[in-house]
């Protein structure tokens, strides 16, 4: 099938020689540690067979963490390359493919991870419900999204990565243009996964709108509950169309039509329209919840409710609606004439309205707020000025004639680089610094996290600041070398100088994860923060079931009003009732297993083996259908148990910032 | 969850797991439509790019596809029957009529299947043109989606033999009768813009 076997391990680049061997290291280390650990039981049976919701979380920000990891070695090599004119250290080939999984890796594999991740942790919890409206497929979703990210992880060692940019346009990225399998690896892992993405919109629309506590009306429910709730109707209208567009493509490469190949009739640009059909509404599945976060953290440690809570949810809405307007802007050099051109302007400028509306709001929520300087809480500032220049820039760019002096260039990475460093890494940053202890039981260091945040920020703007000027001076985007005439070497050096300063930051989290999990103070309280919404009204690390009553709810801010009229802070034993939780299943992660050796077989367009594969998937689909598993009840001596343990002792934080 | 049954609300709706998962299904027929407009929407794009291959002129023949169209119509109708006895709490009228529901989507498949392997001997692959690989696609989708239907509902069927009527089969038949209407409404679609609009111009 026009595969040949020595093309299967790539061989002769000594970058890569080196990654597989760290590979195969990496593996035989983590099944040896576990082996002699003989935690084998303990990891199926508590992680890869769980459904709870926080623990699904966990593992997607733990995948996340490490793709943004390889996303983040592709862009500190990228940098390399470019530090000086004329380097040798990548070839043109290869910085192609490091560019095109920088950028797969870090939206999809990366971005999605996390803010699912943390959505995952924190939506059942802020509306007071004990799990998501269907946990099983919520594992599901997770196993399909890890599947499909390691597929794609392997494609640099394992027959050739994709190498026709993020995008993959076409005609470029057709089997006519790129003959090898790089592409199929993009066109299968990105649909795994997108499936999984599928399934979480759907779980947490039906989750919102099902399984709120009593008196958690819509226009109570905090702002982070609100985004993920819009982002999750995005995903739900604008997937299925990549959904579709990668099929198209995948039947173009390996089954030989004519969707958007130059012969046969196919159209090009198609593929263009397709993806960012989906891939601008992407854009905003990955920072409106990144928006909720902010405002949970900005009204927390400013101790203010959320100013203007009412336009900010008509402004996330607005924000959604208009999303799915705007996608020609990505191309205004298609081609479809100034009239096309000028509506796709006036609507892509339309978007700042409530993007600055937001902004205001954070403003004013912060107006003489008591605010308090945490590491999450300096995310949320430095957010503001950050976004501020992507937005402003944003608008630059939506110019539709201007744009053809943009298009194309370092102005605009520097612009989404502004757009989704502030607006979705630092939202990460500063959810993950607030949710910590919710997830773990302690704190991550807030010191560590000040030398965290300040070499991010500062290594953030000294690596795409000077972008924008190289763009302005016509530094094209996706060059993997410029000559020294050119005069672009200084800013190109000062970004690269910059791109280590983040990388530094970047080892300082990874540093403060690794010195919180073994020394962080475990006495923590429930609600180290005074923080004002319901996830805090329960155990720091949240117990299996979430809340032993379930929580009402009687304004905004709810466990702001219960702490401040004590109301539903104690539990008494008479109250404490059986609760039913749902039980573990192996089923979703043998469906991401055989799913992920399925889309191996047809990267590599063995068809017949996929073919046999597929009976693998239909098989797990039959068990499930005849799964009638109810789950199981807790017995209330352990619910009395386990809620004494966390409301006796009278905790405070000790010497949390050490 | 399961806690809170009311028995005064149909079978399927009895139980508040049942009513997300109810709700759960007419989002995914929400993606399922956007699914499916893309799928028009690339036809609609290409369908007239014949690249010197065949024309819908010189493949498609009214009298198969209005055969199919009858099997998939009716079909569709012999499903809501179902589901009327299923309110009543007849079972044995249920699985008939359920049975009947599959048969005529078997009949349907078969006819389609039949349809492209006749296209494929007159020279008209998915590989012909970008018309032909669209009208494949689109069409193909839909009929993997039958497919699928009638393979699900079969395990359905084996679980009402076993286990009768509960709330859980009881929403799992719902939950395919709406599945299945929705592959009609497709399929009206289907016949109306690839088959009619296209012979007649």
């Amino acid at each position: 099938m026009g595969i040949n076997w020595h093309d299967f391990f790539i061989v002769g680049n000594p970058l890569i020689l080196g990654s597989q061997i760290a590979i195969v290291l990496t593996m035989v280390g983590i099944v040896a540690g576990i082996t002699y650990l003989k935690k084998w039981k303990w990891l199926w049976r508590e992680w890869l067979t769980t459904v709870d919701h926080k623990r699904i979380g966990i593992m997607y920000i733990l995948s996340g963490v490490l793709m943004f990891f390889r996303g983040g070695v592709d862009g500190l090599l990228m940098k390399a390359q470019t530090s000086r004119p004329e380097m040798k250290f990548l070839d043109a080939q290869h910085y192609n493919e490091i560019f095109t999984t920088h950028g797969v890796i870090m939206i999809l594999f990366a971005a999605m991870p996390l803010l699912i991740g943390l959505m995952n942790v924190v939506v059942p919890l802020q509306i007071g419900a004990r799990d998501v409206a269907f946990p099983q497929l919520n594992a599901l979703s997770f196993w399909l999204f890890f599947s499909g990210a390691m597929l794609f992880n392997i494609s640099f060692v394992v027959g050739g990565s994709p190498d026709a940019g993020w995008t993959a346009y076409f005609p470029l990225a057709g089997k006519e243009f790129t003959p090898g399998i790089g592409n199929n690896y993009y066109a299968v892992a990105l649909q795994i996964a997108g499936i999984g993405t599928l399934m979480t919109g759907i779980n947490f629309i039906v989750t919102v709108l099902k399984m709120r506590t009593k008196g958690m009306t819509l226009m109570r429910m905090p702002m982070f509950t609100w985004t993920s709730f819009i982002a999750s109707v995005i995903i739900v209208a604008s997937f299925p169309i990549f959904t579709v567009a990668l099929a198209l493509m995948t039947f173009d490469r390996i089954f030989g039509t004519h969707f958007f190949t130059i012969s046969g009739g196919g159209m090009d640009m198609m593929w263009a329209n397709l993806f960012w059909l989906w891939g601008h509404p992407e854009v905003y599945i990955v920072v409106l919840p990144a928006f909720g976060m902010f405002s949970e953290v900005i009204s927390t440690f400013s101790r203010k409710r959320l100013f203007g809570y009412n336009s900010m949810v008509f402004s996330i809405v607005g924000i959604a609606f208009l999303s799915m307007l705007v996608w020609v802007h990505h191309f205004f050099t298609m081609g479809a004439g100034p009239g096309v051109n000028s509506v796709f302007s006036i609507t892509t400028m339309m978007i700042a309205i409530p993007t600055g509306v937001k902004m205001f709001n954070w403003l004013f929520t912060m107006r003489k707020g008591r605010i308090e300087l945490t590491t999450a809480m300096l995310w949320a500032l430095a957010f503001i000025p950050c976004f501020v220049i992507g937005g402003v820039t944003g608008v630059m760019l939506a110019m539709g004639a201007a744009d053809y002096q943009y298009h194309n260039t370092l102005f605009l990475v520097a612009h989404f680089h502004y757009v989704l460093i502030p607006g979705v890494v630092f939202a990460v940053f500063a959810g993950l610094y607030y949710w910590w202890p919710k997830m773990f039981g302690h704190m991550l260091n807030e010191k560590i996290g000040k030398i965290h945040f300040w070499f991010f920020t500062i290594g953030f703007n000294l690596t795409f600041m000077p972008m924008f000027f190289l763009g302005l001076d016509g530094a094209v985007r996706r060059s993997y070398t410029y000559s020294a005439e050119s005069g672009y070497a200084p800013l190109f050096l000062l970004s690269t100088i910059g791109a280590v300063i983040l990388a530094i930051g970047f080892g300082a989290l990874c540093y403060n994860i690794y010195w919180s999990a073994r020394y962080a103070d475990r006495n923590i309280s429930n609600d180290p923060w005074d923080a004002r919404t319901l996830e805090w009204a329960t155990a720091s690390p949240v117990q299996f079931y979430n809340f032993a009553k379930l929580p009402e709810v009687k304004s905004i801010d709810a466990f702001w009003y219960m702490k401040k009229h004590n109301e539903g802070l104690t539990l008494k034993d008479e109250e404490v009732e059986e609760i039913h939780m749902p039980s573990n299943s192996g089923l979703p992660f043998y469906m991401g297993v055989i799913f992920g050796i399925t889309g191996f077989l047809l990267v590599f367009e063995w068809k017949l083996a996929a073919l046999v594969a597929t009976v693998g998937i239909l098989a797990g689909l039959i068990i499930r259908s005849f799964d009638y598993n109810d789950g199981f009840h807790v017995h209330k001596d352990e619910i009395k148990k386990t809620e004494k343990a966390w409301r006796s002792v009278n905790k405070g934080v000790n010497n949390h910032v050490s | 969850m399961s806690a809170n049954v009311n028995t005064a609300l149909p079978l399927e709706y009895q139980t508040e797991q049942n009513r997300m998962n109810i709700l759960g299904f007419w989002i995914f027929l929400g993606a399922e439509i956007i699914l499916f407009g893309t799928l028009f929407a690339v036809f609609s794009v290409l369908n007239a790019r014949y690249a010197g291959g065949p024309t819908p002129k010189d493949l498609f023949e009214i009298k198969d596809v209005m055969v199919e169209t009858i099997l998939l119509l009716t079909s569709s109708f012999t499903c809501g029957l179902a589901i009327y006895e299923m309110r009543r709490g007849n079972r044995n009228g249920l699985l008939l009529w359920f049975i009947i529901t599959l048969l005529l989507g078997a009949g349907f498949v078969f006819m389609e299947v039949t349809e492209f392997i006749h296209y494929v001997h007159e020279g008209a692959t998915m590989q012909t043109s970008a018309f032909l690989s669209s009208f494949f696609v689109l069409l193909g989708t839909h009929g993997l989606h039958v497919s699928m239907g009638i393979g699900w509902a079969t395990m359905v069927i084996i679980q009402i033999f076993k286990r009768g009527l509960t709330p859980v089969t009881a929403r799992k038949t719902f939950i395919i009768g709406l599945y299945w209407h929705f592959l009609d409404v497709v399929w009206i679609f289907i016949f109306t813009f690839v088959y009619l609009a296209r012979m007649v111009a």
